[in-house]
């Protein structure tokens, strides 16, 4: 790994494309913003095109690059460019009763299916097996699938306790089909059969997008005569090498607001704080905890399937500066009403420029409100004068949303630091209720970016312990120590990883002691900092 | 009556079981799962009222027995409660009729509908408690004195137990243990009996009180919440957001409190449950609002879906209602079994009715 000097940072909004230029002392060189295209490829080029091209930086000196995207959930939600998988199950005798794929769309399941079995085997929750593993019956169903599908997901029950009979099928696919890629559930989702099950599906059909969002990424570095290390984010705030994020593309959904939160804590010093990220369309409010985003332990919906993969803990508003009013102008002194205004969920979005009533527009906007009031000065302030009312209304209604927001997302009473980044940040105002202060950090447009490429980089555990000899501490312990294995494993320098999370969740009805336990260790990129003198 | 489920019943039952599951028995979404695949496979499993079978027909009351957590990982087959009738019948030399969930909330609302529906049996509209509870004698038959035994239990890979219990606490211990070694879960049928008997040891017509209730939540014109009150004979208790939530898990059941800060026309109060997997009891300033066996539920003010007690968090805009218990668990053995001192609270049981109408 090349010897760290610049880093390039992208980051894929829905309204926006960022990208910054970092020197080797973190300072920010150059930052660009351009409309997020369809293809989002496009716009990601010219977003590198811009930063690389401005007059401060010399781009030969770019070592590292870090890219979070929303390629692979708009290749779900639109179903383009997804990889065929056979499905392997392994559990039965039991789950029969629900099999692999029941709940998803059929549209998306003619696309991605190349065809589904449930084998016997499978993990018991205290670790013996459910039943033998049936290794023939695997061989049978990948001769019927062979030369029809790209990938293949395994997926045992209880693999978070052992993934023993899943490593067993991918040594069989292997044999019988090649090199061919394998998605193993132990590798992507926590417990819940079912919710792994469909993200190990997912990564298995997103592996060609991630692969083509990689070449393009290399093209256009290409262009500029240069080769950096590249990195994508993950959805917990951390990075992936290269050929970690082709195995596990399905980490990359949700990296973008994992992004804004990181870069929210780096800019403000900050380890330990709400962070609202406002953008063009909508407004992600989540918490900072140690440095991390704090993650949902509920299950997240892609297209329309459940998986259980680890994503921010946020709450989200349709608001944003591009956000479409509408209501009465009231009597000008602000008396509109706050139940008459509508606040979108419409946004004007990257069209702000040509559209709000300050830029000479027709389309009153949340960014219109804050000029409004005095919160920002943009564009020609007396073109607000005829929406007063409803913009001043608007602007109250706004708070009152963000502030409950603020307060949905907290998970204990007591007044926080909100840190107020993205684009549209200008709408926060300098007091909220349950709020201690605002903080408005430089370069807070560009945080999401920012945050992509200061990102460390981290390994999990998330699985199911019984007590032995050593009780709960040995387990803890155990978690720590796996977790600290896979964050070098990831590519973290050893020297620096620290276990950053470390929670239990006992298991009810169950009088045996077993707990689940969720660890996240994490450390600086290796080669980025000076080896440890030694002797 | 006989009705087939269809789809949409089939989703509305399951929201109606999680607001009867007053905070615990477990997520019914694997069960509904179970019960559309089902559907999809061999077509509506039947509801009937006991009055369409003859007297001495046998049903069987089931469910399964253990960790939800288990039940999320290691899905049933669906071929469970064909076992269980399998041995039941060998072991009572008589025929089962229909199936009967032992438990209306939660999971086990929905389990026996799959089992039963893969049989061409019918499932009685009616259940053991009329809402959830943690232990296997808290059940309506086990108050009206029906026998416990035969106890048959199964795992998916069809080894079976049958249970001579001298107890209905015995038949609990029996079956927790064996729960374990199936894997932390198994399914189970206990307290057999008769239409006859049923008619007087059970909750009639939970079936249809659950799906009427999820009716009430998906399609209610304006307030779901108010619809939910009226089809049950509820209480809301108060409104608001969660202000605290303490939690710990000793013996294999999570016990804790959570505390409500009123909003809107209730601010100002503070309350607090206490739960014990499920929702116990409801205080205000010391005072109790409602308790066991009546059944307290947290809806999300939002959406009216009831939140399990292992989910609710700081910061969740909620209503807690409150709905009476079957008549049944009214009884002094029925306090006896599950009123407030059978869960370790020092106070006698006052029916919310009577507690709403004090504070009102």
């Amino acid at each position: 790994m090349p010897v760290l000097d610049y880093r390039l940072g992208i980051d894929v909004g829905g309204t926006n494309t960022d990208a910054v230029i970092l020197d080797r002392s973190d300072q920010v060189l150059a930052k660009a913003k351009v409309p997020t295209t369809p293809d989002v490829t496009s716009g990601i080029v010219a977003a590198l095109d811009a930063v690389i091209s401005s007059p401060a930086v010399d781009a030969a000196r770019i070592t590292h690059a870090m890219l979070g995207t929303t390629h692979a959930t708009n290749a779900v939600l639109e179903r383009r460019r997804l990889h065929r998988v056979a499905v392997i199950r392994i559990g039965a005798p039991a789950t029969l009763g629900v099999r692999p794929m029941f709940e998803w769309p059929a549209d998306l399941t003619a696309m991605v299916s190349a065809g589904a079995v449930v084998v016997r085997g499978g993990i018991e929750f205290d670790g013996r097996d459910l039943s033998p593993f049936d290794g023939d019956a695997v061989a049978r169903f990948l001769a019927t699938v062979a030369g029809r599908c790209d990938g293949v997901a395994i997926t045992s029950v209880f693999a978070p306790v052992s993934a023993r009979h899943e490593l067993l099928a991918a040594e069989i696919v292997k044999r019988e089909l090649g090199e061919v890629h394998v998605s193993l559930s132990h590798e992507v989702g926590s417990v819940g059969l079912l919710e792994r099950e469909n993200a190990t599906i997912l990564n298995a059909a997103l592996v060609g997008v991630a692969g083509d969002v990689a070449r393009a990424l290399d093209r256009a570095l290409a262009a500029h005569s240069l080769e950096p290390v590249t990195f994508f984010a993950q959805n917990d705030g951390t990075l992936m090498a290269l050929d970690h994020a082709l195995r596990y593309p399905v980490l990359t959904i949700g990296s973008g607001p994992a992004n804004s939160i990181r870069g929210a804590a780096f800019l403000t010093g900050r380890t330990d704080a709400l962070v609202a990220d406002v953008g063009g369309t909508s407004t992600d409010v989540g918490v900072l905890v140690n440095g991390f985003p704090r993650e949902s332990s509920q299950g997240v919906e892609i297209g329309g399937i459940r998986t259980n993969f680890r994503m921010p803990d946020l709450v989200t508003i349709a608001l944003g500066g591009g956000t479409v009013l509408s209501g009465p102008d009231g009597d000008g002194n602000g008396r509109g009403g706050n139940d008459a205004v509508r606040l979108g969920p419409e946004s004007v979005g990257y069209r702000l420029l040509d559209e709000a009533l300050i830029f000479g527009g027709r389309t009153p906007t949340l960014t219109d409100a804050a000029v409004a009031i005095g919160r920002t000065r943009l564009g020609d302030p007396a073109l607000t004068r005829p929406r007063r009312g409803l913009l001043e209304a608007a602007a109250r209604a706004a708070d009152v949303r963000l502030a409950e927001a603020i307060d949905r997302v907290k998970t204990a009473r007591g007044d926080l630091t909100l840190i107020a980044v993205g684009g549209g940040s200008v709408l926060i105002p300098d007091e909220l209720p349950g709020v201690s202060e605002v903080l408005r950090p430089d370069h807070f447009d560009a945080a999401n970016a920012i945050g992509a490429a200061i990102a460390s980089v981290s390994g999990q555990v998330d699985r199911i312990f019984h007590f032995g000899p050593g009780g709960r501490k040995a387990a803890l312990d155990e978690a720590s120590a796996e977790a600290r294995d896979h964050a070098v494993a990831a590519g973290a320098d050893p020297d620096t990883v620290q276990v950053v999370e470390l929670e239990e969740i006992p298991l009810a009805y169950l009088t045996s002691p077993a707990v689940r336990i969720r660890a996240k260790a994490a450390g600086a990129l290796g080669g980025l900092h000076a080896p440890a003198p030694t002797g | 009556m006989r009705r087939p489920l269809d789809e949409p019943a089939l989703r509305a039952l399951a929201r109606g079981c999680a607001v009867l599951g007053t905070g615990g028995g477990g997520d019914p979404r694997i069960g509904l799962l179970l019960a559309l695949q089902s559907l999809e496979e061999v077509g509506p499993t039947e509801l009937v009222d006991l009055d369409d079978l003859p007297d001495d027909a046998l049903i069987m009351p089931c469910g399964m027995v253990g960790a939800p957590t288990v039940h999320i990982e290691k899905i049933e087959n669906g071929g469970e409660g064909a076992v269980l009738r399998e041995h039941l019948e060998r072991v009572t030399g008589r025929e089962v009729a229909a199936l009967m969930p032992a438990e209306i909330g939660g999971s086990n609302g929905l389990l026996p509908l799959c089992w039963a529906g893969r049989m061409g049996l019918p499932v009685v509209d009616a259940d053991g408690m009329g809402r959830a509870f943690p232990l296997i004698p808290q059940v309506t038959m086990h108050l009206a004195g029906i026998d416990p035994n035969p106890g048959v239990m199964t795992d998916e890979r069809g080894n079976v137990l049958v249970f001579r219990a001298v107890s209905g606490e015995w038949m609990e211990r029996l079956e927790r243990s064996a729960a374990v070694e199936f894997g932390g879960a198994g399914a189970a049928t206990e307290y057999p009996m008769t239409v006859a008997q049923a008619r007087d040891a059970t909750v009639l017509g939970t079936f249809t009180l659950a799906i009427r209730i999820g009716d009430a939540l998906t399609s209610a014109v304006g307030d779901p919440i108010a619809a939910l009150l009226a089809v049950t004979c509820g209480y809301p208790l108060m409104s608001g957001k969660v202000t605290d939530v303490e939690r710990r898990t000793t013996k294999g059941f999570v016990r804790g409190s959570v505390v409500i800060e009123g909003l809107g026309d209730d601010a100002g109060r503070l309350l607090r449950l206490e739960i014990q997997n499920e929702n116990l009891v409801a205080l205000e300033q010391g005072t109790v609002l409602a308790s066991v066996p009546d059944l307290i539920t947290v809806l999300d003010s939002e959406t009216a879906d009831a939140i399990a007690t292992e989910r609710v968090r700081y910061g969740q805009r909620v209503t807690v209602i409150a709905m009476p218990c079957a008549p049944i668990w009214r009884s002094e053995f029925g306090l006896r079994m599950a009123g407030p001192r059978a869960f370790g609270y020092d106070f006698d049981y006052v029916p919310v009715e009577e507690l709403a109408g004090a504070s009102a």
